[in-house]
This record gives C-alpha cells, structure tokens and sequence, in this order.
C-alpha cells in the first residue's frame, strides 16, 4: 500500500528545494534591514576601563552605537542560567554587552547598528575601547591551580563538583571493589575542544511593527527564545512570535538561548522602530559561540582474570570556559553514560567543571558521550592488553545480558531521572559487527591496526514534545511541531509517520516546524530527540484525527466506523472499495458551514441536511474541523546503542594516519527511514573523525584563538573520510508507541575511541590523548623508538 | 568580515593598468583570482585603499607552451595550466594546489606573486630556475619592463620582489632537458591544504639510467622555497644504488622549519628527508622512459 511509508527509504523532500537553492536562511531574509556588528573584545581577561566612540560616529550610513550602559535593566541583566542544578552552586553567565570585566577573547562589548554591515564593521573599527588586561587563565591545569581567578567570586574556577557513587551488589564502594580486586590499572586521559561549527552561524532578524516583535533566529528552539524574548523585551507572549526558518546546521550550539545577539537584535529594533539583522561571520562563530569535548580524566579500574570490572573511579576536569549557560549537562552526561553498554561492579565519579577564560562551553554533537566513551573505552582496550586477551572478548565479559532490560544503572541522568536502560541486545550487536569488519579474520600488520569502540546513548529526553495535524478541505494534511529542524529531514521522516497512520500519500502531507505561529508549545532539537518526541506526539495527534474521520465517515456511510479503513486518502468500508468517502469531504463535513464558497463547501451548509436539526451543528465536546493535537511526554529517556570499527593504516615515516574501513551497528529502535539514519550516521562519523585526527582549538597561553578560520581549524573534507560501511539492529523502545529511539548524535560518539584503539593497534603505542595528528605520532614514535605493534 | 573601503579599479588593457598602478603606488594590491587577497580583505588583515583588477585585461590570459618552456600570463588560471599537455611538472604541482573551484579562479602567476612558502609553484619555479617578468610605467620611458629569475624573485616569506607599481605579467617556467623526469610529493593534514612539507624534485639521467642531475626545492620548510642541488651526492648512480639517506641528511641539513600549530619543527625535518627521497624516486623512475610514470602525492 503506498501510504504505509513507515521503516520505508523514502527520498528526503527537502533536498530539491535545499539543493537548488531554494532554502531560506537566516541571511536571505531581511534584504533592507539595518545591519548590527559588534566590538569583541581581543583580550582572554581584562577590566573595561572605557569605550571612545567619538571616532566612529562620522561614518557614513551608521545608526546606532550601544554599550552596556544604554541598556535598560531587563536587557542588561546577565543571560539567564538555563539548567540550574543543585551542584552548580557558582554558575555564570555572561551579560548580552561586557558589563565590566570581559572573560574570554570574542565576548561583545559593544554593539553597532548601521546601513549595511560593511559600515557597520567600518564603525567597529574605529570605536576603541581601553582594557585594563588581567592575567587569563587557559586550561585545565591553569584552571585547577587556581592561581588566577576567571571569576572573582568563584574560588578555585570550580563552578560545580559532583559525585556520583554506585556500590556493587554486596554494598562496597567502587574504591573497596577495586583495592580487592586481582588487577588494577591507572590512567589519564585527556581530549581537546572542538566545536558545533555549522557551515551556517548564528543570526538574528527581527521586525518589531509598534505592538508585535517578529524574530527569525536560526536556533534549534524557536518556543524558548520566544519566551526569553518576551521576558527580557517585556512584551505580552501573543505579541511576540519566533520562527526558524531554514537552518543550516546546529549540532548544539544553537540549542544555547538567548544568544546575547536574540536579545540585542530585537531590542535594537523595537528602540529604532526599523528591521534589524545581524549574520554571524565565521571569525565570530569560532570565539563568540560555544566550543566543547575538552576534559582530562584520571581512571582507576579494578579487575579480575576474565577481564569483568569490579569497580571503576574516575575523576573528570571538565574545562567549562568562560560561562554556563546550559549548566552542568555535558559533564554529566560524561560521567553518566560513560558506563555505556557494561555492568560495572561498583562504580564513583566525580567531576569539577572549571571555569577558563576561554569561549564557554555548552553541548556538541554527542554532548559529553565521546569523552565518556573514550574514557571507557580505552579502559576496556587497556584491560585487554594487560591480560593478553582479545578487546571484544573483554567487552562481551562486561556487556549487560539482554534478559537484564530495563536495566538501572543507579546514576542520575541528565534529564533529572534515573539511568535505566530500556532496551538492547549487546552481543547480538557485537557479533554483528565482528562480522561486518571482519574483526576474527583482521591479519595484524605492521603500521595496520584494528579498534573498537562500543556506546549507549540516552535519547529522546522529555519534558515533551506536541503534534497537530489538520486535514483541510482540498484533502491535504498539515502538520505541525513546535521542534526545529536544522537539515535532519523531518519533513520526510514527520510526513512517513502521518501517511502511516492515516493512510494518505506523502505528497498530500505538508510538515512544519520551529514556526511559533503554528505550535507555540515545544522544547527544542537537541539531544537525538526530535524523532522520539515529535514522532510520537505527531503519531498520537494523527490517531486523534483518525478517530474523527472515521466517526464522521461512518455517520455519512451509514457504516460501522469499527468496518472503515482509510487508504490513498479515502475512507472506505472495509471489503466494499465503492462504498467511501474522500477525507476530503469527511473534512468539509467535519466543519458546518452558513456560507458555501465552492461547491464541496455547499455540502456542510444549512440548507444541505447534514446535520440533525435537533441537534447542535457541534456536537457537545466536540470541535470543527478535522485537526487533533497530541503531546509525548516520556517517563524517561530511551537508551540507543551503537558499536564502530575501524582498519587505520599509518605511513612507516610520514606518520601520516589513514582510516581504511569504518563499520558502525546501529540500533536506534524501529526505523522511520533507514536512509535518512544512515545519513545521519555517516554525518556523525565524519565529524568523529574530525574529532579524532583534525579539529582542535588552539588557544596560547593569552588566551589568544591561533585557529580561528577555516585554514587552520580542520574540519575534514569528504577526501578525509572512509566510505562507511553501516548494519541496523532494531530493538524496539517499549517507551514509545512507535517503539522508536534517537540517532542524530550516534555517529559522532565512540570515534575517538575507536581511532585511538586502531592506531594503538598498529602501533604499539599507547594512545591517551586525541585528537592526534601526524606530528604528534611521530612524537610519541620518538618517544618509544622501539614500539612494534602487537601482532 | 566584510573589506574596509577600498576604491575598485578595472583596467581594460596592460597599458591602463600600469597607469594605475603607478599613481597608486604602495596603496594599491593587483585583483587577479584573489583567492588569498579576498579572505585577507574580509578578515581585514589587507586594506588596501585601491584595488586594481587586472581580469579585463586580455592581453595577460595568455600561455605560451615553446619546446624550452612555458610562459604563464598574469590571467592564466591554475585549472588552464593543470590541463596543459606537455610540462608534466606543473601538472603535478597544480593537482596539489587546494580544489577545483579555487584552481578555477586562482592565477599561477598571482601565487608566485604572493610568496606563500607552503605553496607548491613558487617551489616548481625555483626547482626549473625559472623567471617573473615585472613591468611598470615610466614617466620618461613608458612601459619598462624586467625579468626576475626566481632566486631573487622570492624576497621572503609572503614577499616577492614585486615594487610598488609594478606588475607581474608574466612567468617562464623551463623545460627540464632531455631524459629528466619530476615528481612533486607532499604532506598536507587534509587534501588540498597547504604542504606540512613538500618536495618537488627533477632528475636527469645518461643513457645507462645513471643519474648526471638532480635537484629539489622544499616548501614549508624556510621563508622561501629552499633548492638543494643534490646531483653530486648521487654519485652518477642509478638510482637503486644511491645513498638515499645521505640525499635525505643533505637536505635535512639546509632546511629550517619552524614549529607551527599543525606540526612541530622536528617533524617537518623529518618529513622534508623522507619526501626528497621519495620525489627523487619518484622523479628518476619518471625520466626512466615509459615504463616510469610520472606522480605526485605523499
């Protein structure tokens, strides 16, 4: 039957329009409004003594300048901290403009409204500002020391301390378990920063007409911005209205709101009483935005002959940067989820976000995961290699046995509830893999190696997502979700669940998203949960739309509606295809009418005996028209999981690094569309690789970005990345009703894990720190100058 | 990133713009692809007060392949260059230069002009001893022009010998002689980056395939392409036979890297011997005849 498109490769429908130019982006709305730039500050910490504009006012085509001081209060206070939580007990945020002290180099000082952004910039130029600069703190150990102070009232920079402790099952902390254990290791690891860096930044356009505000933001929560506009802008909610239009990637960093810019922008232009825009350029992307992944992490593992844990302690330094905005989510996530697919006896972390004078940092892509799975995993490579044994067989020693499920981890995730696992199968993953990479058969050679690197991954967190969907009397479905989409393909995958459930073609269903006007209740896309929230919302909305047509498709069948199917759009008696009814006219009926504006309106008219006359038009509890809305709201989050393995090949004397194969299991639940998974897989990958041998940020010990463009930051190109090689178990969520699970961060997550284990393998090398690059290796080369690899 | 103001000047011939840039002076840069002029105006690193834009001038879209060379015009794109028959050299040079789309716009001369020391063709043409031809205006003479061989060419580090009002209309690239062969090896981070290292190297052999010439220049590894002539350490041998590591320490020996954020200065040493090797292979296989192939990569 063509409408059940549900698990179905349907083509994504957006691509046409994305790939023939035809989005909307931030940047193509708003041609004639004024254009703001900012000064940011140049300096890692100083005091702001004084802000001279004089210079900058003969530019030609300027209109306004702002510091601090013009802002009144509700605009001038600092952003809001976003995820409050008891053991951030010195979170901070920035304000919108540098009050008095700026903290990293990028935070805006001050904010120039002119014709067009050349002048705009032009007038930037030449406002100066004069810093008193303070000794900046850069990285983690510096961090630590506490020597100098990123926030004066923050002693140590430690913004949030949290331990989590799980004894094993004879009630002995993870400590005792492993000072009792036969072996134990220990270990530090480090991982640098990388960052979100959609190909589209960050933007602001907004349109204030002297009662309602419109903004356009390329944000990845239109409902939340539009409550924080309204809050800080003091405008009644119905008069303010948020929209996403097309967004050329988020992966995190648009999850972050309000951006100093989502209050200034429409600040500036109700105060003007004209359009204003503002297009983040790639400069002000690197070191005004959010960067993410950097920790160090110190492990101590107790175990016994087999390889099974008996107890693991880690300790993180996460380096939180400048600010928390978005609380204290991606260490905890880390300290979480770094458990992944294992039962560990007894297990304690602990973790310090310390504050640096570095550009904040709030989740990426993954959030947290790859530092949990590169600390995990190394440890389960490192455990092998102590015994003597095989890497998977030391995994499948620790796996969590399908029959466990749910299994409860005894930790707090990052959605405030417990970590119980819903669902999965890890050895059936794992021997799925071995077999797609050919783990058994894999000749070790020399500067050729194997890794491994295995997750699980909380998805679909609430508090919830809505759906609505409409059938208008021309046949076609309007759906609506207040999520965003930011290129995933929900438009595809959102239509393939309405046409599934009510049985209409996917060309008949129109899917709109991150628009306030049309769903003004929503949460955001973040966390792998755009297709489990509204998925589900939407499936349950489209049944409450079913219900109805069915309901009113009986009345004018004279049927059963138990009898009735819907297929192609048409409502019929189940085994007599001549007896329907078009939703169409189900949907004409669903509405009466006093005024007939075309002839299949002239059906729900007065005059047209459609209705009893003994009855009210609108039955009691019932509505007009064919639309139902729904809300998912889960008890908890949905554990997705994962296994990758790659073949690296490094050069005898270039040390140049090459990924020769990649596999990647997936088990996302049931699939909506295992094409747009795979895409969504390979994607993440790619930026996993990124991560593994080529994106770092490169601070000096000012604080100073040294790679703050394209040239020097190195995201691969698509010359850098391995065809992919991808295999799908499906173990359905008993969570949700489409039994469904998130995949928007898998790629990304274990690939650091798995690249360190395969050059380890082919080098002989212990791999502790990534990303890495060819320099590097060649270091630790020299270092071990008589390495071989392990054969 | 948007340029500060600039005046935009559009010459239609070699005439016109060597007027402008006369009056100009040191206050005007020469538009031609302006693949790396553009990025350093948005990101105003540049601001010059005049930009002088040669792409009207048809008289600079010009390539002269001669038996004894080729001779690039100012306007002459790298993708016209890479497509050219019959200097195999430049060929594998221009395949390591970035991508397509930047090869499609970017001039060969416009990067010699730009003296980027991890750029390939400031190297090729320092390996083959080839020349710039400079010209300006002259209040008494007219159009004078000179030609700049490439040892005084490359001043230093993103610095060429081009002066104030001059223009860079041409480059003369020699043929290597007969029996020669050329390879260009390098490693980037990614493909199409500019080199950590990069060796160009052309051999020539006798008739016995022993080798009577061989010489490489080095990017990324000094503030201009650095020629190592490393014919007398090959001994007139074929090239089984030569001490390949003593080639390596030669050429170890006369490069200065520094350390930067990508890679560090010991391995760059490192990787210039190991890459002069190679190339040099690579190089005495191609001038071997058929059966050697010409190649370029890491």
């Amino acid at each position: 039957m063509t409408t059940r498109l549900f698990g179905e490769p349907v083509q994504r429908r957006e691509d046409p329009r994305l790939l023939t130019g035809g989005g909307r982006y931030l940047d193509d709305l708003g041609s004639g409004a004024l254009a703001a730039a900012f000064v940011r500050s140049p300096h890692a910490h100083a005091r702001v003594r004084d802000v001279d504009v004089s210079a900058a006012l003969d530019v030609d085509g300027l209109v306004a300048i702002y510091t601090w001081e013009d802002l009144p209060e509700r605009v001038g206070r600092p952003l809001p901290l976003l995820i409050p939580h008891p053991a951030l007990t010195h979170g901070r945020t920035a304000y919108p403009l540098a009050r008095d002290v700026v903290r990293h180099v990028g935070e805006p000082v001050v904010m120039v409204v002119a014709r067009d952004r050349y002048l705009a910039e032009d007038a930037c130029a030449l406002i100066e500002v004069d810093y008193e600069p303070l000794k900046p703190v850069v990285g983690i150990e510096e961090a630590v020391q506490g020597a100098q102070l990123v926030h004066e009232d923050v002693p140590g920079n430690v913004g949030a301390h949290l331990v989590q402790e799980v004894p094993n099952e004879a009630g002995r902390s993870a400590r005792e378990a492993i000072e009792a254990s036969p072996h134990t290791l220990s270990f530090r690891l480090d991982i640098e920063r990388s960052a979100s860096m959609p190909l589209e930044g960050r933007g602001v356009y907004a349109r204030w007409d002297g009662s309602d505000l419109r903004v356009y933001t390329s944000t990845q929560t239109s409902t939340s911005v539009r409550m924080a506009v309204a809050a800080a802008l003091r405008l009644p909610l119905p008069h303010v209205e948020v929209i996403a239009p097309d967004v050329g990637g988020g992966f995190g960093v648009k999850i972050v709101h309000p951006w100093p810019e989502e209050i200034l922008v429409p600040w500036a232009a109700m105060r003007l009483g004209q359009e204003v825009k503002w297009t983040e350029d790639r400069r002000e992307h690197f070191i005004s935005s959010a960067h993410e992944r950097g920790q160090v992490q110190h492990v101590r593992v107790g175990f016994d002959d087999d390889g099974v844990v008996n107890g693991l302690d880690v300790t993180i330094l996460h380096d939180h940067g400048a600010y928390t905005p978005y609380g204290i989510i991606v260490p905890i996530i880390t300290s979480t989820q770094l458990l992944g697919p294992y039962r560990i006896g007894a297990y304690r972390v602990e973790f310090s976000a310390v504050y640096t004078n570095t550009v904040q940092v709030t989740p990426y892509r993954g959030a947290g995961r790859p530092q949990a799975v590169f600390c995990m995993e190394r440890t389960m490579d490192k455990i092998a290699r102590y015994l003597g044994k095989d890497r998977t067989e030391v995994r499948a020693a620790n796996f969590i046995r399908p029959d466990e499920f749910p299994y409860d981890q005894g930790l707090i995730f990052q959605d405030g509830r417990p970590l119980i696992y819903d669902s999965g199968d890890y050895p059936e993953m794992l021997r799925m893999l071995k077999e797609l990479i050919g783990w058994d058969d894999f000749e070790p050679g020399r500067h050729r190696g194997i890794g491994i690197g295995c997750y699980v991954e909380g998805t679909g967190v609430g508090p919830y997502e809505g759906g609505h969907v409409q059938i208008t009397s021309d046949g076609r479905v309007h759906v609506s979700t207040g999520l965003t989409s930011q290129g995933q393909g929900h438009e595809t995958v959102f239509a393939q669940i309405a046409a599934t459930e009510l049985g209409v073609p996917i060309e008949r269903i129109s899917v709109v998203t991150g628009d306030t006007r049309r769903f003004g209740y929503a949460v955001g896309t973040f966390a792998s949960r755009a297709a489990v929230m509204s998925g589900n919302a939407i499936a349950l909305a489209c049944r409450k739309v079913r219900e109805k047509a069915l309901r009113i498709a009986a009345d004018a069948l004279e049927a059963d509606p138990a009898d009735l199917e819907i297929a192609d759009g048409l409502v019929h008696v189940v085994g007599t295809p001549t007896a329907s009814i078009p939703l169409s006219t189900v949907a004409v009926l669903a509405n009466p009418l006093r005024y007939a504006f075309d002839e299949e309106a002239a059906k729900a008219t007065q005059f047209s005996g459609i209705s009893s006359p003994d009855k009210p038009p609108v039955a009691e509890g019932d509505e007009p028209g064919l639309e139902g809305r729904d809300y998912y709201s889960p008890i908890r989050s949905t554990f997705a999981a994962g296994m990758h393995a790659a073949i690296v090949e490094t050069d005898p004397l270039t040390a140049a690094i090459k990924v020769l194969r990649y596999a990647v299991v997936h088990d996302c639940g049931r699939l909506i569309n295992p094409m747009i998974v795979e895409g969504q897989i390979h994607g993440g990958v790619a930026q996993g690789i990124g991560g593994a041998l080529y994106e770092r940020m490169v601070y000096d010990g000012h604080g100073q970005l040294l790679n703050a463009s394209f040239m020097d930051f190195l995201m691969p190109y698509v010359t850098e990345i391995p065809h992919i090689e991808t295999a799908h178990l499906e173990t359905p969520s008993p969570l949700n009703p489409l039994g469904i699970k998130g995949a928007g961060e898998a790629g990304v997550i274990p690939v650091s894990a798995v690249i360190a284990g395969a050059i380890e393998d082919a080098e002989g090398i212990e791999i502790d720190r990534m990303p890495i690059s060819p320099s590097e290796l060649f270091d630790l080369r020299n270092l071990a100058p008589d390495s071989r690899p392990i054969t | 990133m948007k340029p500060p103001p600039f005046e935009h000047h559009a010459p239609r011939d070699l005439g016109e713009a060597l007027d402008v840039l006369a009056e100009v002076g040191p206050r005007g840069k020469v538009l031609a692809g302006g693949q790396s002029l553009i990025p350093m105006l948005n990101m105003r690193l540049a601001a010059p007060e005049h930009l002088v834009d040669i792409n009207r001038v048809e008289s600079l879209a010009t390539l002269d392949l001669a038996p004894e060379g080729v001779t690039v015009g100012a306007l002459a794109r790298h993708a016209q260059v890479e497509r050219l028959a019959g200097h195999p050299l430049l060929r594998q040079a221009l395949r390591l230069v970035a991508h397509p789309v930047i090869r499609n716009r970017g001039t060969v001369v416009g990067s010699l002009v730009h003296a980027d020391p991890a750029a390939e063709l400031p190297a090729v043409l320092a390996l083959l001893g080839g020349s710039v031809r400079l010209a300006r205006l002259d209040a008494a003479e007219g159009v004078v022009s000179r030609e700049v061989t490439a040892a005084d060419f490359f001043v230093g580090s993103m610095e060429s010998a081009v002066q104030p009002g001059e223009l860079a209309v041409s480059a003369y690239f020699p043929t290597p002689p007969e029996r020669s062969g050329t390879a260009f090896r390098e490693v980037a981070r990614r493909h199409g980056d500019y080199a950590l290292a990069g060796v160009c190297a052309v051999v020539t052999l006798d008739d016995d395939l022993r080798i009577t010439a061989a010489r490489v220049a080095c990017v990324s590894v000094g503030p201009v392409p650095v020629v190592v002539d490393v014919g007398g350490l090959c001994e007139r041998r074929p090239a089984s036979s030569v001490d390949w590591a003593g080639v390596a320490r030669a050429v170890r020996e006369v490069t200065e890297p520094d350390d930067d954020i990508h890679a560090s200065a010991a391995y760059r040493l490192h990787l210039v011997g190991v890459l002069a090797e190679r190339a040099l292979k690579d190089a005495a296989r191609d001038a071997a005849g058929p059966w050697g192939s010409s190649s370029a990569g890491t």
